[in-house]
């Protein structure tokens, strides 16, 4: 079975990590499972963690009260989830559900603010990476917000 | 590739063969699938994927339609029709038994022959399944002549899907297919997220990939943006344009683009001869 280091080396968003920051990062990692429909966090909870997703799906939705809940985007193997752990005021900011039994890495975002802190290259690295997820998910919101398959779409 | 105007004219291009319309498939709330039989007078017709047939509904319009139907099956024509307007919504009401005017096959085809031994990525948006199904069809009846094979496509909602009893045969005959939705309720175990999240996480050779497009204009320009990004040239990469048409067969100037006529010169393009007029408003 691999280890830790090696589970986080080879997870696409840290590709190419230097040595000496990947030790620093997978001394707030750990290992987790989770079973299909629990919950990674909800809507207003503390965003205390982030997570790489090493195999299944979790859903992102949003709900109001008495009203279905309304899937805006799925996260799958290889893909990362949770950005509100770098940002004040650190709270989630829709649900995150499990779709299909999922394996992950989860971080401690306090853990990691602090190395961050006390480390500004192993900060500005991590955001550049956070930054570039960023810009691809607002990128995939404006084609969704566009309704591409409708008429304007055209 | 493409076929010519002087091919079709003097033998009365413009006049549409009767067919037959032997069976109606609603496939969503708004699409629907004509599969027709040749009437009287009507020979069957000979495509290649990717090619479109002017469909006449007698007393209201003419619209290009792409063929969704199987090149092996010549007896039978089959088209796959989104009720948009007038003549589509005409189009989609029709019944077993009616007679509906076709002429064609027009236009250039997915070139899938040229890409044997290729992987083959298939991006489809919406309605844009349809086009590309011949293509599928084609892969299926020579799949050892291909590598990998992915079909990525995304649609609106998961009721917007096309041919998803489909899905499982083209699975087990070796194609990856990778599905996603822009949104959906609870109920939905899928994919949510815009079609070039599944360029990103599809399992082909990028280097050694050709890609074929079919889907509205603004979602191909991020895809083939996307392919790049991943390692897909785009003189490895076709798309299928859509523009209004009168004549179909390159007299009218009505489907203009550029320099280009969708009508004879595409609908299938490699994307490098139209990759810069698809960015130009005034066209
Ligand atoms: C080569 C080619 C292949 C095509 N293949 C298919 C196909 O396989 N299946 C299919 O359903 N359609 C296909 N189309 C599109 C189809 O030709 C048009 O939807 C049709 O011409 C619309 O005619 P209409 O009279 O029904 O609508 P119109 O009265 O011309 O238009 C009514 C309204 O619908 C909008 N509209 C028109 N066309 C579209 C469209 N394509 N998508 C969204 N909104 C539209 C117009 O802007 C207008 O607002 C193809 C087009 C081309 C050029
Ligand atoms: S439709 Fe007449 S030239 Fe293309």
């Amino acid at each position: 079975m691999k280890d830790l280091v090696t589970l986080v080396a080879e997870h696409p968003f840290f590709e190419d990590l230097a040595p000496a920051h990947l030790a620093l990062v997978v001394g707030c990692a750990q290992m987790a499972v989770y079973k299909k429909n629990d919950y990674l966090f909800k809507y207003g909870d503390d965003a205390a963690y982030f997570f790489l997703l090493r195999y299944g799906r979790v859903a992102l939705e949003l709900t109001g009260p008495g009203a279905d809940s309304f899937r805006f985007q799925t996260v799958g193997a290889g893909e990362v989830l949770g950005w509100s752990w770098l940002f004040p005021p650190h709270q989630s900011q829709f649900d995150a559900r499990v779709i299909e039994d999922a394996r992950v890495i989860r971080f401690d975002g306090k853990c990691l603010r602090a190395k961050c802190d006390s480390d500004p290259v192993l900060g500005y690295d991590l955001m550049k990476r956070f930054a570039q997820v960023m810009v691809r998910r607002f990128a995939d919101t404006r084609l969704q917000l566009i309704d591409v398959y409708g008429k304007q779409g055209r | 590739m493409a076929s010519k105007a002087a091919d079709v004219i003097g033998t009365q291009p413009l006049l549409p063969q009767p067919w037959v319309v032997s069976e109606v498939t609603r496939e969503t709330d708004d699409v629907v699938t004509l599969t027709m039989d040749p009437g009287s007078g009507a020979a069957p017709m000979v495509f290649r994927p990717g090619q479109f047939n002017m469909l006449y509904a007698f007393g209201v319009g003419e619209v290009p339609i792409s063929i969704s139907g199987d090149p092996a099956h010549e007896a039978q024509l089959i088209h796959t029709l989104r009720a948009v307007g007038f003549v589509t919504r005409a189009l989609c009401a029709l019944q077993p038994g009616d007679l509906i005017g076709v002429r064609g096959p027009y236009g250039s085809h997915w070139p899938i022959e040229q890409h044997a031994g290729r992987d083959i990525v298939l991006v489809a948006g919406g309605i844009g399944l349809a086009p590309l199904r011949p293509a599928i069809y084609h892969i299926l009846s020579h799949r050892d002549r291909y590598g990998e094979v992915a079909l990525l496509y995304g649609a609106r909602k998961p009721d917007e899907l096309l041919f998803p009893d489909e899905f499982d045969a083209w699975r087990k005959a070796g194609i990856q297919v990778e599905i996603t939705v822009d949104n959906a309720d609870a109920c939905w175990e899928g994919r949510v997220g815009v079609v070039t999240t599944l360029i990103r996480h599809g399992r082909f050779e990028r280097t050694a990939a050709s890609a074929f497009m079919c889907g509205p204009e603004v979602m191909m320009r991020f895809a083939a943006q996307e392919l790049e990004n991943q390692g897909v040239t785009p003189d490895k990469v076709f798309v299928s344009m859509e523009r209004n048409m009168k004549c179909a067969i390159g007299l009218c100037g009505h489907c203009q683009l550029g320099p280009e006529f969708i009508c004879t010169d595409g609908a299938v393009f490699a994307l490098p001869r139209v990759q810069r007029l698809m960015t130009i408003r005034e066209l």
